[in-house]
């Protein structure tokens, strides 16, 4: 799907950010609970081929949601999120890690802040991601692990569930 | 010894220097004119930069001139070009929930 709404991908490279803006085409309530309800989660975060599986859930300050994105082979990649501070529908500040299926967080891997703003745009909404990280070289690790998912990924499969969802 | 292309370009006197060698190449000497900072200084990026195969030297009888090695820097956007698509996709899949979430409303 070809669309005309803003998307904005920064890198500060001496903050160590990344900024990451996108409009929706919806009310902010409808986007505020795609990113924070895991039956909805589920249906988006991970890129496709993956898909997401949500182990646990707890949306509160101090929760957290332990999910995996799940390869076509069905290897589990997987994510423990922890939600620091909550203010519904304006914005949510978590820490981001890299875990295991028992929720056991890996230290070795970056550890990243992330602060998520949704903010009106007409009828629109605009939600911006500032993601912080302790230094230049975790920025570079997430960032590479990151593309090795995306090489994975191919838009034909991505096609193919536009088609089905129309 | 690696050295972390990230790292490289995140300091902004090495950004500067590629900026300045992007348009023609230049010696440490040239380069240094156009800084507050001593000749040793810009060499020592100079050879950062160098190491991270983001420059490369060529000697033009007694002087080195440093050049962008582009094909490099071409590598770091590609890089963070496919993270940028990873996000892309990503957030097409929500407008596709949303989307649908929306006519079931109606």
């Amino acid at each position: 799907m070809k669309t005309n709404l803003q998307f904005d991908f920064l890198v500060d490279k001496d903050k160590n950010t990344l900024t990451i803006r996108r409009e929706f085409m919806a009310y902010r309530q409808l986007v505020w609970d795609c990113y924070t309800k895991s039956e909805l989660l589920n249906q988006w975060f991970a890129p496709k081929p993956f898909t997401t599986r949500t182990k646990s859930m707890d949306f509160r300050e101090g929760g957290h949601w332990h999910y995996a994105m799940i390869d076509p082979q069905g290897t589990a990649y997987w994510g423990y999120t922890s939600y620091v501070r909550i203010k519904p529908i304006d914005y949510y500040a978590t820490w981001d890690m890299f875990s295991n299926e028992a929720g056991e967080v890996n230290h070795e891997l970056p550890r990243g802040e992330w602060i998520v703003r949704f903010m009106d745009k007409g009828s629109h909404t605009l939600v911006e991601s500032v993601i912080t990280y302790p230094s230049l070289h975790d920025l570079e690790t997430v960032i590479n692990m990151g593309m090795e998912q995306g090489m994975k990924t191919t838009l034909e499969k991505l096609d193919e569930l536009l088609q089905t969802l129309k | 010894m690696r050295r972390d292309v990230f790292q490289a370009i995140a300091d902004p006197t090495r950004r500067a220097i590629i900026a300045l060698i992007a348009l023609q190449a230049l010696t440490p000497n040239a380069l240094a004119e156009h800084f507050d900072i001593s000749r040793q200084a810009v060499s020592k990026h100079l050879k950062i930069l160098t190491e991270c195969d983001l420059v490369k030297q060529e000697s033009r009888g007694r002087e080195i001139y440093y050049q962008l090695e582009m094909k490099k820097m071409k590598e770091v956007d590609q890089w963070l070009e496919q993270f940028r698509r990873l996000w892309e996709k990503r957030f097409e899949q929500l407008d596709e929930l949303l989307l649908t979430m929306n006519k079931r409303k109606k």
